[in-house]
């Protein structure tokens, strides 16, 4: 296994391309991920939806991409991944190499594979486009090549020589894990701090084990450890430990990652009834403290009829965690229509296939408590599109006197989220947007505080695994470089 | 792991523990608070800081038992040890030379007011501290407020210890008696209710330390929110102490039975 021969020259790449010709490659239909069965799953908050494709399956579809010579797709990649060069490293059956390409570029394939919006970013730039044909399934591939490494369990974590030199996470999640494992190849003595019981973020907390299983970021976490990262839980960087005292325990850098932890609520009447909570809450509860399971002490609401509020990927999640926590009706209401949802195509699809409903145009304005304060129904007003608003996407209009009331008994409010304010509160001379997102150069990723780095969203407000991995991998190489410098001319 | 290295039982129902946690015991304030998860699959609950020992590494909780995760946490022993202690959260109580400050606390909420009491003290305060409970058994940390009160009223429902009466009668006979330039109030809620709606009465400017449901306790979930002066606020990041004059007690009454 090598990654330095899977160039494009590469002669074994060239014979790939010469065995088949592009129409051939063409004829192969698109594979299908194998789903367990919609009424079954319906039944379980653990097991995972989407079970993976077979190898026979995987080399196949490998077959299919036609290694061009200006792969549009990696530019599509946040993080510029060689997405032929994984891909056929698939189709010549060396899982291995292919899982090596993938972790140039990316601390957690397997992660990736799972929970990126492939459709959005590599596979909407994928030639078969061009030829009316559905993409490469880039996505399950890079699931594929994952799994099969991890479960192969050959990949051994190659210590780097240690530079001796200390540096601080301040959250385990995506941004801070590909910080980690970055700067612990480069042969830094790196340590994260996590605020929960758990490591992991909002790969732990927020995505429901039905699409990420914790076992994929427990395994990516036993590898960061073997590269030598030490793993802090319990600990809240700006007031278990303030900023300030990290250089005088001998850190010498400072990488923020602490995520997008306040929930937004939409400020109407009766939004604090019992039954109505931040998808965050819900989340949580369910996620990371297990309610509902019988060695867990973690109460949850369980709602009959549940409504959520929003069209992302945290109301899909909330839904369809809804459906399987018992409700019998879960609905999404959003205000504008499908077309304008920014969740994944997949969620709503499977959504859909649980049996969730979707009212969209629906927007709510007030809800309605019991006797006990408990929400009992939501009054929704109807919307119509109008012009597209600053996001370029048409702006929902309320349908003068359209406005119906739906009983419900739980509400998960799932409207974004914004930045967590605890690290920028802490730090003296940081530069804060209004936003509340800590302002850095966008290539360093270094703050207005010499030696603080940040990203994921503590740095964009709310997006995607894939950018905030990519924004550690940007703030690792940049924090080297200046520390590794200052060695040298020192 | 935090190992508890001591454990005195206030009453029944209420212990102190003294909890091995050096960096928080560092870097905490008067007002703030943990995150206590007992075991392994415990709940996470928030439970105020009463003292700590920055030399000794330690810090002290006192615990009421009123559910599942209270209930496991009074039930270990010294040298058992906390699954997990998170803080100090929360921001920490604005001190500064008032005047005269009335602390009053009612049940265990007394041991939230302690720091308080300490460093209106020391901040060249006149404290005259309300200690409430329902019987005399149940009033807790007298020996330690005094040395930093001016006076200390012992108020009982009962009237086995004290004056007979509530909270609000002690509280009210000092602003009859003489310029209450603050009130500091910390307790049960519906005590803290009433003791707002009357420093209202008198205008007396009164804080309140707020005790809601929370999750994470770092503003993630939103759990603990509460209606201050008709906003949505969060008890774990804006709070826990607010004005109580604009809480909206019946709210968060409501709210605290949420899973009851």
């Amino acid at each position: 296994m090598s990654t330095e021969n899977s160039c494009r020259d590469a002669s074994w790449r060239a014979e790939l391309r010469g065995a088949m010709n592009a129409k051939e490659r063409a004829a192969i239909p698109r594979v299908k991920m194998p789903e367990l069965d919609a009424a079954y799953r319906v039944t379980t908050c653990s097991e995972e939806v989407n079970q993976g494709i077979s190898e026979e399956q995987a080399v196949l579809e490998a077959t299919r991409c036609m290694d061009c010579p200006d792969p549009q797709c990696v530019s599509g990649c946040p993080v510029h991944i060689d997405i032929p060069g994984f891909i056929k490293n698939i189709q010549r059956g060396d899982f291995s190499a292919a899982a090596a390409t993938l972790r140039l570029s990316s601390a957690l394939p397997a992660v990736c594979g799972r929970v990126c919006p492939q459709e959005k970013q590599c596979e909407s730039r994928c030639i078969y486009h061009k030829m009316k044909k559905e993409p490469v399934a880039i996505g399950y591939l890079e699931r594929f090549a994952a799994d099969t490494d991890r479960l192969s369990g050959k990949t051994a974590a190659t210590k780097a020589e240690p530079n001796g030199i200390k540096v601080a996470v301040a959250g385990s999640g995506p941004a801070g894990l590909s910080f980690a494992g970055d700067m612990a190849q480069r042969g830094f003595e790196v340590t994260v701090f996590e605020a929960l019981h758990e490591i992991g973020g909002v790969l732990k907390y927020g995505i429901p084990e039905f699409r990420l299983p914790n076992e994929i970021v427990d395994s990516e976490i036993e590898t960061l450890k073997a590269l030598g990262v030490t793993f802090v839980k319990d600990c809240i960087i700006g007031k278990t430990i303030p900023c300030e005292e990290l250089a005088g325990m001998g850190f010498k850098g400072l990488f923020v990652a602490s995520g997008a932890g306040l929930p937004r609520f939409m400020g109407i009447p009766g939004e604090n009834l019992i039954g109505i909570m931040s998808s965050n809450e819900y989340l949580t509860r369910v996620n990371l403290m297990g309610a509902g399971r019988n060695d867990s002490d973690t109460p949850v609401c369980h709602g009959k009829t549940a409504a959520i509020i929003g069209g992302g990927n945290t109301a899909m999640d909330s839904v369809r965690t809804a459906r399987r926590m018992g409700a019998e009706r879960a609905m999404v209401i959003y205000r504008r229509s499908e077309e304008e949802m920014p969740a994944r195509i997949e969620e709503v699809r499977h959504a859909k296939e649980e049996g969730v409903e979707f009212l969209t145009l629906h927007n709510p304005v007030e809800y309605l408590g019991d006797e006990r304060g408990h929400v009992r129904a939501m009054r929704v007003q109807r919307m119509e599109l109008g012009e597209p608003d600053e996001s370029g996407r048409r702006a929902p209009v309320a349908i003068e006197g359209a406005i119906e009331e739906i009983p419900v008994d739980m509400v998960v409010v799932s409207v974004g989220v914004s930045p967590n304010p605890l690290i920028p509160d802490s730090v003296a001379g940081l530069n804060v947007s209004r936003r509340g997102t800590i302002e850095v150069n966008e290539s360093t990723m270094e703050s207005s505080v010499a030696g603080l780095y940040a990203g994921g969203d503590i740095v964009r407000g709310g997006a995607t695994v894939i950018l905030a991995m990519g924004d550690g991998k940007r703030a690792a190489a940049a924090m080297a470089e200046s520390l590794l410098s200052r060695l040298t001319t020192a | 792991m935090f190992k508890i290295v001591a454990k005195e039982h206030f009453s029944e129902n209420v212990v102190k523990l003294v909890v091995e946690a050096p960096l928080i015991a560092r870097s905490r304030k008067p007002g703030h608070f943990v995150i206590v998860r007992a075991t392994e699959g415990g709940e996470r609950i928030p439970l105020t800081i009463a003292d700590s020992d920055p030399y000794k590494g330690t810090i002290t909780l006192v615990v009421q038992q009123v559910g599942v995760s209270t209930r496991k946490i009074c039930a270990l022993e010294a040298g058992d040890s906390l699954e997990d202690v998170a803080g100090p959260l929360g921001k920490a109580t604005h001190i500064e030379n008032a005047g005269t400050v009335v602390c009053c606390g009612g049940g265990v909420g007394v041991a939230p007011l302690l720091p308080i009491i300490k460093a209106m003290k020391q901040a060249g305060n006149r404290v005259v501290t309300v200690l409430a409970a329902r019987t005399k058994n149940l009033v807790i940390l007298e020996k330690e407020v005094a040395p930093w009160s001016d006076e200390v009223i012992i108020m009982t429902d009962d009237g086995s210890y004290g004056t007979k009466g509530l909270v609000t009668e002690g509280v009210e006979s000092v602003i009859n008696r003489e310029k209450v330039n603050l009130v500091v109030t910390i307790g049960p809620a519906v005590m803290m209710k009433f003791v707002a709606l009357l420093t209202r009465k008198y205008n007396v400017p009164t804080m309140c330390s707020l005790n809601t449901i929370m999750v994470d306790g770092t503003g993630m979930c939103g759990a603990c929110r509460v209606t201050v002066d008709g906003k949505t606020r969060f008890v774990c990041i804006d709070g826990p102490e607010f004005d109580a004059h604009k809480v909206d007690f019946e709210e968060m009454i409501m709210r605290l039975k949420a899973y009851n």
